[in-house]
């Protein structure tokens, strides 16, 4: 049975077991997972899964079951337990499937590459991640070196009529390098991701992990001072994550916003911009539909610092008589869908690190964020953070710092940045998103 | 119970062994679960979940090889450990011989959630959000969530163990968003526990007063002071400290890639002589509880610090026999499409002799940390950060102003040394532990503990 057939089938039987409308999400997946240690293999896993996710309406009120067993028996008994499911939820009436569904013109989600590569080749890369880190001097450790894919279809159908399904590829690879020794092991991340391995660079990921450890041997806690920011991409990305998170509109409807009633504010700096982008190309969460057949698109959310809207599922559209901006995201046939960024993309800007490092003249360049999630609260958006990097002075890299807290609240912040870099990349922290540094006008640092 | 038949099992694993390997294991597990979610005043999010998966590992010296697949189908469960074989180059081994899987000691259920109707579940989650709402005209939005899962799990290796563990998890936690003005706040609570529903009998709305609390008081927060002061640490969740900054540090895996700042430390005075530490997993109903390990060793009450001296580190079988000990039933895993490595299950400081008033009056300025809302914590170097969710200044040997936006920045080699009291009010807390992208329930608790001085970032300038 094909996966939109299974689909199908799943949606019949929730009609069947007396729902009013019904979707079900179809899923199959093989991957890969290897795990160097030492120049040797420390782990490597060949891995298939299968799964159908079906959400059942009764009126107004849904529910979602999941399973494992793509039977005919199976996909029924899911369909039924939906149904049975949306008996204890209350009447919502706004709930219920799109008005339309669509399918997007999508090239490149599956790379014709993918199955040229061998599993001997893909242990050889994941080996040269780390010979390359544990190269540089200084580096006295590889703790992590990975490399991993998956290739995967799914398929949606729902009782509108709707039935698609696409495949796709995905590759990546990252490790993570120690420079120093005893209490002063600093850690550095270097990561590449891509549609098939053979668009991996395995030398330039083994390079960024070791550079990023080797930059901050030796880092003291500095005094505290109130001073310009960098943020170098991957912790910009983190921010950004999370930026978008607070943009959804079901978040804004629950009163669960930082964002809500600011619509047409200037929330940030002028030279701020940043859409959701589920077709661009080479993001890792492009798909031709979202997670309930909305055809996906490319939406502004945030430009010349004033935020343009919210990210809407057909649910969240309805009850602000809006249209929705295809972001109903889910995460695997195990969860139903939720209002969810796709890829968010910051527009780049002119100057590249070293150009906006001399534009902060003295200040910090901060490389690591930790307890973003914790650290934030989402209402408010205050936030007090962990931070290491390095100091900037006379606009050049300086010593480098650790054990230092950022503090300020997100809007501050946005509305501080004074420029983005010119040098995008996909990092796949905080979801997925495209980013560049950026320079924050001034911000509290708080150290001895 | 049976997953997976012995002569099935046996069978596997010997065709997993056929180019070699020192240890193959078949883990299979059923799992069920059923949750549901009051927001904005609505019961939503009903959803049920069945799945049935099995793995497949070979061990070979210092290399893994493991696949997965949905369903325990035999054909599918021989494709794997053919595919598995295929990567290992060696001599076929013979496994043990194998009986059937011998169900763990379980921890009591005495109303399994299943059997409770839905409609109940939902009205519980209204008198939640009644409860919470009637709290103060301030609270703005309650969200409250329900969650029940059964993992039947059992283990066959070829070392000849065959264990099974049943095992029932229900939690219940609350969000409260309360807001004055311009002024917004969030307060939460949790309750949870290997058990079954009959947890939630006993004044389950107590998980929603807590949270409006908390969200309440946060409305008359100042901003948090900053620099180096005196801390005291709440009791239950405050354990989430001991978890980052030192449990993470002293599973095995770290310390054998010399990424922990505990490596080669054993036996070494790294707290006072009054600090004493564990890891159990076998407490009774707790939420990072099991019957066994996911490798079928017995969960066990593991002394991490004793009088001060760190003691053990926590073992899977794999990095127990790299060091040619006992693995300390640490062996942990998200579900059969992950590989078991060390994790802890409830860890928590020995309750000490001070009562939580005692410690707080020997603090003349400084912070009481009552609960964390996260934490991170690099283990190479065990410096951490958290962020605390509910905090009080301490003046004068007493609590006052609750503050907001507090993080404690610090270093757990020298928290543990700064330690300078333990109260006698041992809670644990429910919690998830992420590492390695698989995430478990974790049990983190303590009694009240105070150190001498950690570095507190705050809002104020």
């Amino acid at each position: 049975m094909s996966l939109e057939d299974a689909a199908r089938r799943a949606v019949e039987a929730a009609l069947g077991a007396g729902a009013s409308d019904a979707d079900a999400w179809a899923e199959e997946s093989t991957s890969r997972r290897i795990r160097v240690y030492g120049g040797e293999v420390e782990s490597l896993s060949d891995a298939g899964g299968r799964g159908v996710g079906v959400r059942a309406f009764a009126g107004g009120r849904s529910g979602y079951a999941y399973g494992t067993d793509m039977s005919d028996g199976g996909v029924e008994e899911v369909a039924r337990s939906a149904r049975a499911a949306a008996e204890v939820a209350d009447e919502d009436e706004y709930a219920g499937l799109p008005d339309e569904n669509g399918v997007s013109e999508l090239d490149g989600l599956a790379s014709p590459r993918f199955a040229d590569w061998s599993t001997s080749r893909k242990v050889e890369l994941a080996l040269e991640v780390e010979r390359t880190a544990r190269g540089r001097r200084g580096v006295s450790q590889v703790e992590n070196a990975v490399y991993s894919d998956s290739e995967g279809s799914v398929a949606l159908a729902n009782s509108r009529g709707f039935a698609a399904s696409y495949s796709a590829t995905q590759a990546w690879a990252y490790a993570s390098a120690f420079a120093g020794e005893g209490a002063d092991l600093m850690t550095g991340l270097g990561v590449d991701l891509a549609r098939d391995p053979g668009a991996l660079d395995a030398q330039a990921i083994g390079t960024e992990a070791a550079d990023r450890a080797l930059a901050l041997v030796g880092a003291r806690q500095p005094e505290s001072r109130r001073c310009p920011v960098v943020l170098d991409a991957f912790v910009t990305a983190s921010f950004v994550g999370f930026i978008g998170s607070m943009l959804s509109a079901d978040a804004v409807q629950r009163g669960r916003s930082l964002f809500a009633g600011r619509e047409g504010d200037e929330v940030a700096g002028p030279v701020l911009a940043l859409a959701d982008d589920a077709t661009a190309a080479g993001g890792p969460s492009s798909a031709p539909f979202d997670g309930e057949g909305s055809a996906t698109r490319h939406t502004p959310l945030i430009e010349g610092g004033r935020l343009l809207g919210f990210l809407y599922d057909a649910r969240s559209a309805r009850k602000d008589g809006r249209s929705t901006t295809a972001n109903a995201s889910r995460a695997s046939y195990r969860s139903p869908p939720s209002v969810g960024a796709s890829n968010l993309v910051l527009e780049p800007g002119d100057h590249d690190l070293a150009g906006l490092v001399a534009r902060a003249g003295d200040g910090l360049l901060v490389t690591d964020v930790a307890g973003l999630h914790s650290g934030v609260n989402p209402v408010s958006g205050t936030f007090s953070v962990g931070a290491s990097g390095r100091l900037i002075e006379g606009g050049e890299l300086g010593a480098p710092v650790r054990e230092i807290t950022i503090a300020s609240d997100l809007v501050s912040m946005l509305q501080a940045v004074q420029a983005v870099g010119s040098e995008p990349r996909w990092v796949p922290f905080g979801g997925s998103v495209r980013a560049a540094p950026v320079l924050i006008g001034a911000m509290s640092v708080s150290g001895s | 119970m049976s997953l997976v038949a012995p002569e099935l099992a046996a069978t596997v694993l010997e065709r997993a062994l056929a180019r070699g390997g020192e240890l193959a294991e078949l883990y299979a597990e059923a799992r069920a679960g059923f949750s549901l979610s009051l927001d904005d005043g609505r019961v939503e999010r009903p959803q049920a979940g069945r799945e049935r998966g099995a793995c497949v590992r070979v061990v070979r010296g210092d290399s893994t090889y493991y696949g997965y697949v949905d369903g325990h189908a035999e054909p599918d469960l021989l494709r794997v450990a053919d595919s598995v074989a295929q990567a290992v180059r060696g001599e076929a081994r013979r496994p043990a011989e194998l009986s059937a899987a011998q169900l763990a000691n379980g921890h009591p259920v005495e109303l399994r959630p299943e059997e409770v109707e839905a409609a109940r579940k939902a009205e519980l989650l209204r008198s939640l959000d009644e409860k919470a709402r009637s709290a103060a005209a301030e609270v703005a939005q309650v969200r409250v969530g329900y969650g029940e899962t059964r993992r039947e799990v059992e283990v066959f290796n070829s070392d000849g163990r065959a264990a099974a563990d049943d095992r029932t998890r229900v939690r219940l936690s609350t969000q409260v968003v309360a807001r004055r003005g311009d002024r917004v706040e969030t307060g939460s609570d949790t309750r949870g526990g290997h058990a079954g529903f009959e947890l939630l009998l006993d004044d389950p709305e107590d998980v929603a007063v807590e949270a409006a609390r908390r969200a309440l008081t946060a409305l008359d927060a100042v901003d948090a002071p900053t620099g180096r002061l005196p801390v005291v640490v709440g009791n239950g969740f405050g354990g989430v400290l001991l978890h980052e900054a030192v449990g993470h540090g002293l599973e095995a895996d770290a310390i054998q890639k010399g990424a922990s700042v505990y490596a080669g430390r054993l036996g070494d005075e790294l707290a006072p002589p009054f600090v004493t530490a564990f890891d159990d997993g076998s407490r009774s109903g707790d939420w990072g509880s099991d019957g066994i390990d996911d490798e079928g060793t017995p969960t066990r009450a593991t002394t991490i610090i004793e009088d001060g001296r760190l003691t053990s580190y926590l073992y899977d079988l794999l990095c127990a026999r790299k060091d040619g000990v006992e693995s300390t039933g640490n062996g942990r895993r998200e579900s059969f499409r992950h590989l078991p490595v060390p994790r802890m299950t409830n860890t928590f400081f020995a309750p000490g002799d001070a009562t939580p008033d005692e410690l707080i009056a020997g603090v003349e300025r400084g912070l009481y940390a009552v609960s964390f809302g996260g934490g991170q914590v690099e283990p190479a170097t065990g410096d951490f950060v958290f962020g605390v969710s509910e905090g009080y200044l301490i003046e004068g040997g007493k609590v006052t102003a609750p503050v907001r936006g507090a993080t404690l920045v610090g270093n757990g080699v020298e928290a543990l040394r700064l330690i300078d009291g333990i109260a006698s009010d041992l809670d644990i807390a429910t919690g998830y532990c992420g590492k390695g992208g698989q995430s478990v329930p974790a049990g983190v608790g303590q009694p009240h503990v105070r150190i001498r001085e950690l570095t507190v970032g705050g809002t104020a300038a």
